[in-house]
This record gives C-alpha cells, structure tokens and sequence, in this order.
C-alpha cells in the first residue's frame, strides 16, 4: 500500500502538509538539504509538470542511493531545457545520447560500473512518453527482460512536446495535437487499444512497476526511494501535465494531476513481479469533464454542442480503469 | 606467443579477451556471430572476467557501449552489415561523444538484395561517423589490429572499428600466433578515460551544443582523426617492438619500386592480388600494390608519397558509390589531386562474388595495354544486365529486379564457383 | 602447394573436415588455410569446404577451382553438383561410398585419373561402427591420408583431438583408422592386379 495512512488532503503533499508529519516522514523536497539534483536556472516552460517529476524523483533517487546516482537521459524537453551548455542544471553525473537508447546506455552504465567493483551506484534512465512508448520501446524491453539493474523513469505528458506537441502512442483518445487536429469526423486523436506502457513493463515480470503524479509528492517519493533499493529492473511511470502541450493554465499542472487520478482515467498504483500490490484510491471521485474542461486540447469536445458521446467514451474509460484497479474506497459512491 | 590453427573469429576473440575488455555486448549476425560467442564462452567458463551482455538489437549494443565506455569501462562489440546501418545513429553518437569503444565489423554486403556475404559496403557507409577505420589484410593482422585498437582509441577518446573480412577471414582456419598476457599488458595500459560518470565528479556528458560552438567540436573530431595519422604508424612501431612482427600502420606497399602501375585495395584481397603480381613480375611485369590499411584517417600524404612513380594507379574496391563509382577511388584522386596521375576504379568482390587470379590478371592486361575504363565492375555478366535493362524497356510491371536478374541466370547450387 | 575441395551436405561436418585437414597439416609444421563455401546453408544442402596446405605462407583467398584432391562426402552429389570441376590431371578423388567408380556411374571420370589416386571408402559404415553415427567427415579424413599421403594418420589423430573429445575422439580416430587400412588395401590391390 502506498504511503497513505493520513487522509488530510494536504498531508505530507505540499510544503505545508509537512508540518503535520514527524521530521523523518516529511518528504525529501521538505528538507533543507534536499539535493536539487536538478537545480533551478533550467529552461523549461512555466509550471512544466516534467521539470517538476524530474526534481521529485531524482531527489528521491539520490536520497535512496546516498548520492551515489548516475542517469542517463533520453533526448527530449527535459533533456534540452536541463542542459544549455555551458550551463547544466544536472548536480548528478548525466549523460544524454540518443532520443531511442537511454534504457540501453543506461544498461551499460550498469553494466560498466559492474565490472569496477562499484555496483553501490545506482543508475537512473529517464525519458519522456515519446522516448518510452515509441522510440526506446524496444531498448525498454530489452532491459526489462534482462532484468538490468536500472530503474526507469517515464515523465508522461502525452505527447511529442520538444518537437511542438505531436501524438505519441500515449496521447489520449480525442486529443488535439498538432498531428491530430479536431477535424473531420473523428476530431482530434483516434480512439485506439492504446498502448499502456505501466501493463507492458508489468507482463515483464520486473521486480518493480509503479505509477505516480506530481500531485503527489509523498507517493512519488515513496515509490522512487523503494525502486532504487531493489536490485533489477524498475519502472515508474509519473504523469506529468505539460501547459504548453496541453493548452492548460500554469498554475494548473498539480490540480491537473490531481484530477487525472481523482477522475480515475490515470491510475496510481504500485506493482511487484508483475502483480498489484497497492493502490491509490481515490478520495473524491469526479467526472471526467471536470479534468478535461481546462486544457483546451479537449476544448473541441465541449462549447456550444459538447461532443457527448465523445466524452461517454471517455468516461467509459476511466470507469474502467476505475473497475479493473479497484480505485474506489469500499463503499464509496 | 603460442601458434595455433584458429578460425579467424576465434583469434580475433582471443585477442580482444587479451585486451581485458570489462564490457562486451553482443548481438548476433553474420558473420560477426563466432567473434562474440568465442568470448561469451571465455566470460562463462570464468577465462575472462568480463560482463557480458547479450542484447536485443544493434542498436542496443552500441547503446549499452556508450554507457559502460562512459563509466571509464573498456567496452567491446562487433557487427556487420545490416547491423551497423541499425546501430548507425549510436555509431555517429559513439564518435560525437569521444567514446573509445572498440567494435569489429566483419564486413558484409548490405541488402536489398539480402546477402550475407563479404564485401566493404557495410564499413563504408559509416566512414564519415568519425571512427577511426582500419582493415585487416589477414587474421593475424585482424588480431593484431584489435590490440592496437584499444591503445589507439584509449589514447585519443575515439572509437575504433577494425574492418576484417566476413567469412573469407572470420571463418577462415590459419596458423595465428596468439600474444601472451604479458605481452599484451606491457602494450596496453589500463584504460584511463578522458571522461568518466562518477558520482564523486557530476559531470553532465551530451548536451545540446548551437551554432555558436558545433563546428568547433567537429573541427576537434577531424584534429583528433589528425592527430591518429601520427600515432597509428608510433603504434605499430611500438607493436613490433613488443611482438615482432609487422600489423597495422597507415599504407602497406609491397613492390613498388619502378611499377609504373599500382593496384590499391583493402582487406583480404591484398593477398590474392600480391600472388597475381608475383607471377607477373616473373614474367617481367612490374606491377606494384598498395594496401590501405587506415581509410580513416585517410592518409592522403601518405598514399601520394608512396604512389610517386606510378604512372596510373587501379583502385580496387569492394564497395561502390551509386551514381558516381569508386568510394576508395575518390579518395585516392583527392590524395593524387595536384599530380595529374591517373586513378582507374575496379569494382570487385560485390557480395561475395570471388575474386580470383584469373580475372585480376585479365584486368591487368587490360590496364597494361591502355584498355581498362575509368570504372569496371570486375567479372560483370553484361548480358545479364542488358537483358533485365531491355525487359524493363518493354513491360511497364516488370517485377522486381533482383528475382528478375536470378531468373535469368538460373540455379547455381551446381556451381563451384 | 596442395588444394582439397570437400564436397558434401549441410550436417555432414564438411566444414569441419577442411577445418581437422588444416590442423593436421599445421601440426606437421605446414601452413594451411580451411575455409567453407560461406552459404546460409540448411541441413543436407550441398555444401563446399575448402583446404590449402603450403609449406609458405598463404595469402590466396579465391575459392579452390583447381584442387589437387576432391572428397565427395556425399555421392548423391555426383548427380547434382559438378565436384569434379577443375581437378588437376593428377589430382586424387575420395568417394564415401561402398561402390566403386563404374557402380557409380563415373567410369569415365575415373579413366582419366590415375589409378592409385582413387579410391571409394564406405565411410558412413565405417562411422556407424565405430561411432554409432553416421558422421563420415573424420572418417574420409583418415583414408584421405591413406590415399594422398599428404598428411599423416597420426596428424589426422590429432586434428580429431583437437576438435573432438572423449568417446567422440575416440570413435573417430579408430574409424578414420580403419578408414585408413581400407584405403591402403584398396590401393595395395591395385598394385597386386
């Protein structure tokens, strides 16, 4: 079970929820001598959800692994806007090669550190939906299935964001992007099988499979900290909305992810060898619509002649999501 | 030294164990796949302590070379062919990051149409990554290579491919005379990396570099490609110091003094050609060879000095240039630019097809009497080709041409050669 | 220099027996050079292993078109592929067939070369005998030496030692030995009429 054993909302969550949890339950980014692994001064967009799961969960990382972390990073927002050289936000050691083989550099930092003796360092690979799902898929699984001894880090925004918001094969159904306009009459993203990329790394049996949100910090933290203490492969899968891509507010990115878990069409759950062992339910269950209305990639759907049907499909999604997870609490409407 | 009679792959792979390497990663393909099983074997059987990584694509391999290179491991892979264009975006990146990753490529035609037999196109595809590319004339030299690979790319931060031919000597059994440990650890230093991943050190390796400083950074791969045309020869040199014996260097002349021809050629064929001009310097022919054994760096001042008296130069090649001809030609008209010498292209040995005495000859006579062409696709069945050419002519859906130029010749499993 | 061409089908250990052919040459102090046909071949596919042995070093790498020897592995080849392409005048011919020549249907072939440089060894009965396998490549081996004399029934021993061990070894060397003796006698009784 994830760390949720106080149900005040803000508890352990924001900065201020720390104070109603002893010193040592407080969360790594509540402490003064958290590491700003990713220091400030990077260039990424306002209330970018990705710049804000990477400090999350490189914190816990280096946390977990007393400093001793290396990453290895696809290429992608987080890589670019992290490193305008001769600056780098990176306080770690950081490598960024190809947009498609950070699972394999990442295997071969491992794998190189192994044969020195120095398997105390952990290694982090960490990309963006479109490295994970699409490009790296392949290298992805070849780690998983060697069981390689990397924990690696999805930031999902669901979607192509550094090249100017194309679809992945992350992107959600009815999605506008830039490669799914809403025309025509199927407006915006396909409605397809999808391709949940948390179930995928599961059927890999890995020690260690997780999901997180930004929207909370204590879960993700948890997660990340307990992935780098298990030897073999490890996968957290962090949703992370993306206000440029997504047409959203700024100030919305945490209320985003905190809907999109709420709603029960992004699932946060924790899983061991390839079974569930924990799942974050949720408090307090709303429609869809609510998380969709702000981000004006649904906008098409709603306005004067709302696209009902489009949205029941939508819906239908998170009920099963809802159903197949057991997101809600016993009882609970 | 111990004498043994090896498959080539396994001398190779005894070469490289030698060399210590701390990681190897493998992915199977013709005819690379002896090389990385042969020190699968030594890592499982405890002779070589290693990590060994069976991976799942070419791709991968390179990959998983970069990130233990960057870790300050020696790092090892081989492939060939298909494998490297699918690797080729993570060779490019091997290079651009300063990775002295050392990679065998046993060389191989590239398809459509698949074959897996020997030729240079797979190398040549991949000569302006920024890997140093040496070629093998024999599997005694391939493994001589591969020793002097390690020193070379340690010294200078770049990666090294050493190119040797698939099959003719990958599967090739010769006489190889194996180094001892001690020979080879007197050679080659441990590896003391330029960069290295450590997190008592956070270094950030591969950021994005603009405009204002991208042509420096390739302006210091050339430098560095420079700086190997000097250390390639003091390397070789240092190699027979400690071993005895002749491998490597930039350019192999052999016979060359008052040729007024010189055939030039990488890899194997060296030793086909060098009975051909035996025999005609018996018959009072003299006929001289160069052997390229460094295509990158290109040794242009090199190649020019050695070809001084020659009056024309046969660059024969096993590879092409589509739409232009000779990829090693064109190089050699660059080193011979301000001569006026002339350079002939022979294109030989195209997939397989076997280079033999007979048709080298035929072709020298041709070039002595002043009727070989700028560019000749040795051994071509023209008929073959002119039949295809006019059916296609004819019939708008004329099918695909490699089932078309197969038909037309028939089976061959009755051929021998 | 002395140029072997083994002819026989994929799973037959053609390349193999030109592999054992240059490691016993190697161990009598020559050069030698084994290679195959280099296909993507499949079982019981035809096959092609060549071997060079020299007492210099041997850079030729074309393909053996004028062997001094051929060792047909597999007859059913005769009708398929021309084995005998190329064979010099004087050059040796080993059939792994309990027929001779004329039962074979190359009566013709046989004429033109001499002899005693010709010989059918049923290799694949010797093999299941000794081996329980029908394995002929060491075997031919063996009578290869009885026939040519261009190495040594000893080196033949060692160059199965080299690739094989224990029983297989074992097996081997004592077919490729009675291998040996047949192709001797074979010749001895030519000598006789």
């Amino acid at each position: 079970m994830p760390n949720q054993p106080i149900k005040f909302y803000q508890t352990g969550t924001f900065t201020i929820g720390n104070r109603l949890l002893d010193e040592n339950n407080r969360s790594v980014q509540a402490t003064a001598a958290r590491y700003n692994s990713l220091n400030s001064g990077h260039r990424a967009c306002q209330g970018c959800g990705e710049a804000l799961g990477a400090r999350y969960a490189i914190d816990a990382a280096m946390a977990a692994a007393d400093r001793q972390l290396i990453a290895a990073n696809a290429t992608g927002c987080l890589e670019v806007f992290s490193t305008p050289y001769p600056e780098t936000s990176w306080q770690i050691p950081w490598i960024h090669s190809l947009f498609g083989n950070a699972p394999a550099v990442a295997t071969g930092i491992a794998a190189g550190l192994r044969s020195k003796g120095r398997g105390n360092v952990r290694v982090v690979a960490q990309g963006g939906d479109g490295s994970t799902t699409d490009i790296g898929f392949g290298c992805l699984s070849g780690m998983f299935e060697r069981n390689d001894d990397v924990l690696y880090i999805c930031y999902d925004n669901e979607g192509y964001m550094n090249t100017g918001v194309q679809r992945s094969s992350a992107t959600p159904p009815a999605v506008r992007t830039a490669t799914t306009m809403p025309l025509g009459a199927e407006p915006g993203n396909v409605f397809g099988q999808g391709k949940y990329l948390p179930a995928i790394a599961m059927a890999h049996r890995i020690p260690y499979v997780a999901t997180a949100t930004v929207a909370d910090l204590h879960d993700l933290e948890y997660k990340v900290k307990k992935a780098i203490n298990i030897r073999g492969a490890k996968y957290i899968h962090i949703f992370v909305p993306c206000p440029l891509g997504w047409g959203s507010a700024s100030n919305d990115t945490i209320n985003l992810a905190y809907m999109v878990k709420e709603c029960g069409l992004f699932p946060v759950f924790e899983a061991e060898h390839g079974k569930v062992t924990g799942v974050s339910k949720i408090r307090k269950p709303i429609p869809v619509e609510e998380y969709m209305k702000p981000q004006r990639r649904y906008a098409h759907l709603f306005g004067k002649n709302p696209a009902t049907e489009t949205i029941a499909k939508i819906q239908a999604l998170a009920n099963e999501n809802i159903q197949t997870y057991g997101l809600l609490e016993q009882g609970a409407k | 030294m111990t004498l043994k009679q090896i498959e080539g792959s396994h001398g190779v792979a005894e070469a490289v164990a030698l060399c210590r390497p701390e990681v190897i990663c493998a992915y199977p393909i013709s005819p690379q796949t002896h090389i990385v099983e042969n020190l699968g074997e030594m890592v499982k059987a405890g002779e070589l302590k290693a990590e060994y990584l069976n991976v799942e694509s070419e791709f991968a391999a390179m990959s998983v070379a970069i990130g233990s290179s960057a870790v300050g491991a020696r790092t090892y892979t081989a492939t060939a062919s298909q494998g490297l264009l699918y690797m080729a975006e993570a060779v490019y990146n091997a290079s651009g990051l300063g990775l002295p990753i050392v990679m065998t490529i046993a060389n191989r035609a590239i398809g459509a149409p698949i074959n897996i037999w020997n030729d240079h196109s797979d190398s040549m595809s991949m000569r302006d990554s920024g890997w140093i590319q040496l070629f093998a004339e024999t599997n005694q030299e391939a493994m001589d290579l591969h020793i002097q690979a390690f020193k070379l790319a340690e010294e200078l931060s770049l990666p090294v491919m050493v190119c040797m031919d698939g099959f003719i000597l990958t599967h090739a059994y010769e006489r190889l005379d194996v180094p001892t440990q001690e020979q080879v650890d007197a050679f080659l230093p441990p590896f003391e990396p330029r960069q290295e991943l450590n997190p008592a050190h956070p270094l950030s390796i591969g950021a994005m570099v603009g405009p204002e400083a991208y042509t420096e950074v390739r302006y210091l791969a050339h430098a560095k490609q420079m700086q190997a045309l000097e250390r390639i020869p003091e390397i070789a040199a240092d190699f027979k110091l400690g071993f005895g014996r002749d491998a490597g260097g930039l350019i192999r002349p052999y016979r060359l003094e008052g040729a007024e021809i010189v055939i030039i050629a990488l890899g194997s064929v060296l030793g086909t050609i060098k009975d051909v001009i035996d025999e005609l310097h018996e018959a009072g022919q003299k006929i001289g060879v160069l052997g390229i054994i460094s295509y990158r760096p290109f040794p242009l001042e090199a190649i020019c000095e050695a070809l001084k008296d020659a009056k024309k130069v046969i660059v024969l090649e096993k590879c092409f240039a589509v739409g232009i001809g000779g990829i090693v030609a064109t190089n050699v008209r660059m080193a011979l630019a301000s001569t006026g010498q002339e350079v002939l292209t022979v294109v030989a040995g195209l997939g397989g097809r076997a280079i033999t005495m007979s048709s080298l000859h035929a072709m020298l006579q041709e070039a002595v009497a002043g009727r070989l062409g700028k560019l000749t696709f040795m051994d071509l069945q023209q008929g073959v080709v002119d039949r295809v050419l006019e059916h296609e002519r004819n019939v708008r859906r004329s099918g695909p041409i490699a089932e078309s130029v197969l038909r037309d010749i028939g089976a061959v499993a009755s051929k021998i050669s | 220099m002395f140029q072997t061409r083994i002819h026989g089908r994929g799973g037959q250990g053609v390349v193999t027996a030109a592999e054992m052919l240059s490691i016993a040459a190697f161990l009598e102090g020559k050069h030698a050079q084994a290679f195959p046909s280099f296909g993507s071949e499949r079982t019981g596919a035809p096959v092609v292993a060549y071997c060079r042995i020299d007492n210099k070093e041997i850079r030729l790498r074309e393909p053996i078109m004028a062997p001094d020897s051929i060792i047909i592995q597999d007859p059913t080849l005769l009708n398929q592929v021309d084995v005998f392409q190329g064979l010099k005048a004087d050059g040796y011919v080993l059939i792994n067939s309990a027929k001779n020549f004329e039962q074979l249907g190359i009566a013709d072939i046989a004429k033109k070369l001499r002899p005693d440089h010709q010989v059918c060894v049923p290799a694949t009965e010797i093999a299941m005998k000794y081996l329980g396998r029908p394995m002929p490549n060491a075997v031919l081996l063996g009578a290869f030496a009885g026939l040519s004399g261009a190495i040594s029934l000893a080196s033949v021993a060692a160059a199965i030692r080299d690739k094989f061990s224990g029983k297989v070894a074992e097996g081997n060397i004592n077919a490729a030995t009675a291998a040996f003796e047949y192709a001797k006698q074979q010749l001895a009784a030519l000598e006789v009429a």
